[in-house]
């Protein structure tokens, strides 16, 4: 049955390669109405998995696919034409429609659309969670299904909730289109965040047992490329990305055989991408040349410099601890202070760490904060307090999500407190 | 599009009446609402006096309920409306963030529903 395979073939790829473009074009003709675009290109890759096997598949996918995508569209706009709102965009599409295919996405325009469609899923108008879901959906592909996985939550509670985006979208008027320039810089802000976002979800599972997801990973980096290719001298983007790929170098090493995550300390650093290493540093580079620092330059070049040492000891610990200095001002939060904490008690020793981490005011808040329990058992343990880094290591493993996180954290504290 | 921009704040938030900084935020609203005029995308705007004066009513169970107040008791009141006409949610958040309230208060942006936009 190979002909039943090179559809299935054919549809994969035409998934991969057309989603986003297809998406991008039908928005920006249906007046930037994401939510109909949507359903119309899902239901021409459901027409497509449907009819090619048994007629075999059209020889430019992109413009079959495009065609009927278009003619859905327009089926449900009649369908909701006793709207007068409708009724202007099917009279439009209707005067453009013909008998003849149309052309495949328009990839000259497809980069303007696609920034229009990342613009209108990350609007500050919708809730964080919401545009992370709709940027994986629209710009990323994900099933429905896909997205509600990496949230953790159901198919119907995703669908409903990507339902009530794009209807605000379309109610609201959340404009199909790229931000002026005053507003520009903060809203590309927003975006990036909305990518490393997805990375992290993948990087360290928020709960469950699995420790990464290496398909969000995948698609954060793929995110990320695009906004680079899109806004080329955007220092910021160029930082994000840099940032993800020196991270992503090193996923390979996280976990061993057993999908237990391994330090940073004790990973196999002949196994790290020097590829994707070379590429960061390099757009890191091209970054710093630009002249305009900020947060995400630094966190890709404390990366850089995690991944330029041959070995732990060897690491350039002073300089980290600087950088995260700089990010505690760029970006302050716990997360930075607890790394720079880490990074100055390698370069100065554990009292100079823990009487930063000492310092951090979270009131009430810091004895569920896990990451502060467990750099300060490290910490405690360097420092010859076995007694206090006994507690602080239990502390932390009681608040850690992951079972793959807890169970490391558990070998840590037997190989550090040999008990 | 059509949108109200519902202006609220805390009564005793901001400037007090009869201060420099009182009579500096009257003139920040005279040009705003200058400017808004002279856009062409104004349609109205209204001030309200202030909650003490509002009554709400209700029937429930056929009976009708007329009590004291506005309709929830929340910090913020709810001080005046502008409608406006634009081109989409970005242009109708540039107006709400010249709103002098939106420093102290806060401006919710709500389009009208689709019925009222083409009215």
């Amino acid at each position: 049955m190979t002909e039943a395979v090179e559809p299935a073939e054919a549809i994969e790829r035409a998934y991969r390669e057309e989603w986003t473009p297809l998406l991008a074009t039908l928005a920006g003709q249906l007046g930037g109405d994401v939510g109909l675009a949507e359903d119309a290109a899902a239901e021409a890759f459901a027409a497509a998995v449907a009819e090619w096997p048994g007629r075999g598949v059209p020889s430019r996918p992109g413009a079959w696919l495009t065609t009927v995508a278009r003619r859905r569209a327009i089926d449900r706009l009649r369908r909701e034409a006793t709207r007068s709102a409708a009724l202007d965009r099917l009279e439009t599409l209707m005067r453009d429609d013909d008998t003849t295919d149309h052309e495949p996405p328009d990839r000259s325009g497809v980069a303007d659309d696609r920034l229009r469609l990342m613009f209108t899923c990350c609007h500050p108008a919708l809730a964080l969670e919401a545009r992370v879901a709709l940027t994986l959906r629209t710009l990323g592909g994900l099933e429905v299904a896909a997205v509600a996985r990496a949230f953790l939550t159901t198919e119907t509670t995703m669908y409903q909730r990507l339902v009530r985006a794009k209807r605000k979208i379309k109610a609201a008027g959340i404009p199909y289109r790229v931000p002026d320039a005053d507003e520009l810089p903060e809203r590309v802000h927003g975006i990036l965040h909305v990518i490393h976002l997805v990375y992290t979800e993948g990087h360290v599972a928020s709960t469950g047992d699995d420790l990464m997801r290496v398909d969000l990973c995948q698609e954060a980096i793929r995110l990320g490329r695009l906004v680079v290719e899109l806004l080329p001298t955007d220092t910021e983007a160029l930082g994000l990305l840099a940032f993800l790929l020196l991270t992503d170098a090193r996923r390979s090493t996280r976990t061993d055989g057993r999908g237990m995550p391994v330090a940073l300390e004790d990973q196999d650093r002949g196994h790290w991408d020097r590829s994707l290493i070379a590429e960061g540093t390099a757009i890191l580079n091209r970054a710093l040349g630009l002249g305009a620092p900020g947060p995400f330059q630094v966190q890709a070049a404390i990366a850089a410099l995690h991944a330029e040492a041959p070995h732990w000891d060897a690491t350039d610990w002073p300089q980290i601890a600087a950088l995260y200095g700089e990010l505690s001002v760029m970006a302050p939060s716990p997360v930075v202070t607890i790394n720079r904490a880490a990074a100055l008690a390698m370069a100065d020793g554990p009292h100079v760490g823990l009487a930063l981490l000492a310092g951090i005011d979270l009131d009430d808040r810091l004895d569920r904060y896990q990451p502060w329990h467990a750099t300060r058992a490290e910490l405690l343990a360097r420092a010859g307090d076995a007694e206090g880094a006994e507690s602080a290591y239990r502390r932390a493993v009681e608040l850690t999500p992951s079972a793959a996180e807890r169970e490391a954290l558990e070998a840590r504290r037997r190989r550090i407190l040999g008990s | 599009m059509k949108y109200m921009l519902l202006l609220r704040h805390e009564p005793t938030a901001g400037p007090a009446e009869g201060t420099p900084e009182f009579d500096a935020e009257m003139t920040s609203w005279g040009e705003v609402m200058g400017e808004l005029g002279r856009s062409g995308s104004m349609i109205a705007a209204h001030g309200l006096d202030t909650e003490a004066t509002a009554t709400t009513v209700r029937i429930r169970n056929g009976e009708s309920l007329v009590s004291d107040g506005p309709f929830a008791e929340t910090k913020e009141a709810f001080f005046s409306y502008i409608i406006i006409d634009v081109a989409d949610l970005d242009a109708a958040l540039g107006w709400a963030r010249k709103m002098p309230n939106v420093t102290y208060g806060s401006v919710e942006v709500r389009p009208l529903s689709s019925h009222e936009q083409n009215g």
